[in-house]
C-alpha cells in the first residue's frame, strides 16, 4: 500500500499535485473543529474587513470572519460529499453485483431501473424536493436523495466487471472445487472491483459537491450552514461584487477550485493506475 | 431495416417508460407540497382589495374544480395523465389564467438552443482535437490544450459562468450582461434582433463549452492512445497512409461509437449545467422559469417544468440511441 503511494507520488505528476491540493484543503477543514467562533451567529464583527493580519481572509457583510467560516464550508461540503460517495457506493455495488451475477429476470429487471436514472435529470428533481420539503431539506436529506439519484452510472460499470468475472478460468476453478458463491464474490472478485469503487467515489464525490453548490447557490438548501453553494449565495445575495467586497466571492472560489481539481486529478490517476495498460505506456514500456 | 425498425420500436418503449416513471415521480412528490394551490391563488388574487367573502367561497369552489384538488389521490394522479398527454398542465399560479405550458413553451426554443449548439460544439471540437492529441502525444500545443481543458472540466457549471460573466461582463464589459436579447426589442425575424440574441447567447454558451470540452477530449484522447497500438493502425503507418488520414478516418472512425455512448448519458448532466448557467445569465429558458417557479411557490409551473424536462432529456438520449448502429455497422440490432 505504502509502496503503491510513494511510486505514484514520484512518478505520475498528477498524483502529486491532486494529493496536495486535497490534502490542503483537507487540513484547512480540519481547522474547523478548533474554531473559536460559532459558524452560524452573525454580526459578531465589524463587517467588510479587507484581509489583513488578524482576519486573514477579512469579514463578510454579515460580519463573520470568513477564515473560520471557511474552515466549516469545507468540512461540511466534504462530508456531504464524502457521505453521498458512501451511500451510493453501497447501492451501486450491491446492484451490480446483484445484477451481474444473477442475470437472466433480475438483471433485466434492474437494469431497466438503472437505464431511467441514468436519464432523469437530477437537477429539476432535487429542485422539486426542495419545492415540496423546504426546511425539511436538511444537509442529510439532502445526501441521501443525492445517493439514491447517484448510483446508476457507476452500477453499470460494476455488472459489466461482474459479467466478465463470472466467466473467468479462476472462477469456474473455485466453484468446482467447491467454494460457495458469495465466498467466491467476497474473496475472489472484490479485490478486482475495489479499486474501481474507490475511484468512482472520487468521481461522485465531485458530481456531488458540484450538486450541493449548484443548489444552494439558488438557495435551495439549508442556507444557516456555511458550505461553498451557501458562501456564494449569501455573497451573491448581498451583491458582494457590485459592492467591491471581491474576497467574499474570490475565497470560496478558490478553495472550490482547488477541491475539485485535486478531487478529479487523484480520482484520474487512480483510474490510469487501475488500467494496466496506461501504466505500462507512462512507465515506458511496451504501447 | 426490418432489424433497425424493431431496435427503434423497442427503444421508443423504453422512452415512454422513462417518461412516464419520470413525470409520475414529479407528479408525486409535488403533491405532497404543503402549499394548497387554491388557497395560493385566492390570496393572491384578494391581497390588496376587499372582497366579498361570498364571492371568495365561489372562487374557491371554482378553482379546486380547475386544480381539480377535491376528489382522492389515485383520481387526481389519473386525472393528471389524461390532461397532461394533451399538453395540459393546468393554468399557472405565477400569472394566474396563463396555462403552465404557454410559458414551457415560451422558454423551451432558448434552452433547446443553447443546449444544440453546447452539444454540437463540444462534442465535435473536442472529439476532433482529443484524437489529435491521443495520436500525437508529443504536440506542445495539444499537451498545453489538455491541461488547460483538464483543469477546467472538474469546476461546477455555476463557478465557470459566473467567472466568465464577471470577466466579460463586468470588468471588461464587452458583452451583455444577462437576458436573451436587448430590452425593448419585439421578438420577431428581423436582423436587429437575431444579432442580438447571438450576441446575448456568447456568454452562455462560451461558458457552457469551456465547460463541456474536456470530457469529450480528454475522453477521445485516452481512447485514441488505447487504438493507435492496435495492427491495423501499426499496418496503415507501415503502408504510409499520410497521418492525418490515419487520425480521421481510421483511429477517430472507430473511437467515435463509444463517445456517441457517452453523449447519450450525459446529456441529463448537461442540461442541469444549462439550468444553472440561464440562472446565471438571467437567461430566459426553461432554468431561469424552474427557479422563478420555486421562489413564488407556483406548484403547477414547477411540476410542468420538471415534467417537461425529464421528457426533453429522454427525447435527445432516444435520439443520439437512434444514431448509433447506424455509427456502428458491428453492432447487431437484435
Amino acid at each position: 500500500m505504502f509502496k503503491v503511494f510513494s511510486d505514484l507520488m514520484r512518478y505520475n505528476i498528477e498524483f502529486a499535485i491532486g494529493f496536495f491540493l486535497f490534502v490542503s484543503v483537507l487540513i484547512f477543514g480540519t481547522l474547523s473543529f478548533f474554531s473559536p467562533i460559532d459558524p452560524t451567529q452573525i454580526y459578531m464583527l465589524v463587517p467588510d474587513i479587507k484581509p489583513n493580519a488578524q482576519y486573514w481572509f477579512g469579514t463578510n457583510s454579515r460580519g463573520q470572519d470568513l477564515f473560520w467560516q471557511m474552515t466549516f464550508a469545507v468540512r461540511n461540503s466534504l462530508l456531504f460529499g464524502f457521505t453521498v460517495a458512501m451511500m451510493s457506493r453501497v447501492l451501486s455495488l450491491v446492484i451490480g453485483l446483484v445484477s451481474g451475477y444473477a442475470g437472466g429476470w433480475a438483471d433485466r429487471i434492474l437494469m431497466f431501473v438503472n437505464d431511467i436514472f441514468v436519464s432523469i435529470p437530477v437537477f429539476p428533481i432535487l429542485v422539486l424536493f426542495f419545492f415540496v420539503l423546504r426546511d425539511d431539506l436538511t444537509t442529510l436529506n439532502l445526501a441521501i436523495l443525492v445517493a439514491l439519484l447517484g448510483w446508476a452510472f457507476d452500477a453499470r460499470l460494476i455488472r459489466s466487471m461482474m459479467l466478465s468475472l463470472k466467466h473467468r478460468e479462476f472462477t469456474q476453478h473455485a466453484r468446482f472445487s467447491g467454494m460457495p458463491m458469495y465466498k467466491i464474490v467476497l474473496k475472489e472478485h472484490l479485490p478486482y472491483i475495489m479499486p474501481i469503487v474507490f475511484s468512482t467515489a472520487l468521481a461522485n464525490m465531485i458530481w456531488s459537491i458540484g450538486i450541493e453548490v449548484t443548489l444552494a447557490v439558488l438557495g435551495f438548501a439549508n442556507i444557516s450552514i456555511p458550505t461553498f453553494g451557501t458562501m456564494l449565495y449569501w455573497a451573491n445575495n448581498h451583491s458582494a461584487m457590485i459592492a467591491g467586497i471581491w474576497w467574499w466571492i474570490l475565497i470560496p472560489v478558490v478553495f472550490i477550485a482547488m477541491t475539485f481539481l485535486g478531487l478529479y486529478l487523484l480520482s484520474v490517476s487512480l483510474n490510469e493506475y487501475i488500467d494496466p495498460r496506461q501504466r505500462l505506456r507512462r512507465m515506458g514500456g511496451g504501447s | 431495416m426490418i432489424n433497425y425498425l424493431l431496435f427503434a420500436a423497442k427503444r421508443f418503449l423504453q422512452l415512454i417508460a422513462v417518461v412516464f416513471s419520470g413525470v409520475s415521480v414529479a407528479f408525486f412528490v409535488s403533491h405532497l407540497s404543503p402549499i394548497d394551490p387554491v388557497e395560493a391563488a385566492i390570496r393572491r388574487s384578494t391581497r390588496n382589495s376587499n372582497v366579498n367573502p361570498e364571492a371568495v367561497e365561489k372562487m374557491r369552489e371554482t378553482l379546486t374544480a380547475l386544480y381539480g384538488v377535491d376528489v382522492p389521490m389515485w383520481q387526481q394522479f389519473t386525472n393528471f395523465w389524461s390532461k397532461v398527454v394533451v399538453g395540459d398542465f393546468g393554468p399557472s399560479l405565477l400569472s394566474f389564467p396563463t396555462p403552465t405550458m404557454d410559458l414551457v413553451l415560451r422558454a423551451l426554443p432558448w434552452t433547446v438552443g443553447l443546449l444544440l449548439v453546447t452539444i454540437l460544439v463540444t462534442w465535435c471540437i473536442g472529439n476532433f482535437l482529443g484524437a489529435f492529441a491521443g495520436y500525437f502525444q508529443d504536440n506542445k500545443y495539444l499537451k498545453t490544450f489538455g491541461l488547460v481543458t483538464m483543469s477546467i472540466q472538474p469546476i461546477p457549471y455555476y463557478i465557470v459562468a459566473f467567472l466568465t460573466l464577471m470577466l466579460l461582463a463586468f470588468i471588461w464589459p464587452i458583452l451583455p450582461l444577462g437576458g436573451g436579447y436587448a430590452i425593448g426589442l419585439v421578438q420577431e425575424w428581423s436582423w436587429v434582433f437575431v444579432l442580438s440574441v447571438m450576441k446575448h447567447a456568447i456568454l452562455p454558451i462560451l461558458s457552457l463549452i469551456m465547460v463541456g470540452l474536456g470530457l469529450w477530449f480528454l475522453g477521445m484522447r485516452a481512447l485514441v492512445s488505447n487504438i493507435i497500438s492496435e495492427d491495423y493502425v501499426v499496418f496503415a503507418e507501415l503502408a504510409g497512409v499520410s497521418k492525418p488520414k490515419i487520425v480521421i478516418s481510421y483511429v477517430m472512425r472507430n473511437a467515435l461509437v463509444p463517445q456517441l455512448t457517452a453523449l447519450a448519458m450525459a446529456i441529463g448532466g448537461i442540461f442541469s449545467g444549462t439550468v444553472i448557467t440561464e440562472q446565471v445569465f438571467s437567461y430566459p429558458g426553461l432554468g431561469s422559469l424552474l427557479v422563478r417557479a420555486v421562489n413564488s411557490g407556483d406548484y403547477t409551473l414547477v411540476l410542468a417544468v420538471s415534467s417537461v424536462a425529464v421528457a426533453a432529456v429522454a427525447v435527445a438520449i432516444f435520439i443520439v440511441d437512434l444514431l448509433h448502429p447506424l455509427l456502428d455497422p458491428r453492432i447487431k440490432v437484435e
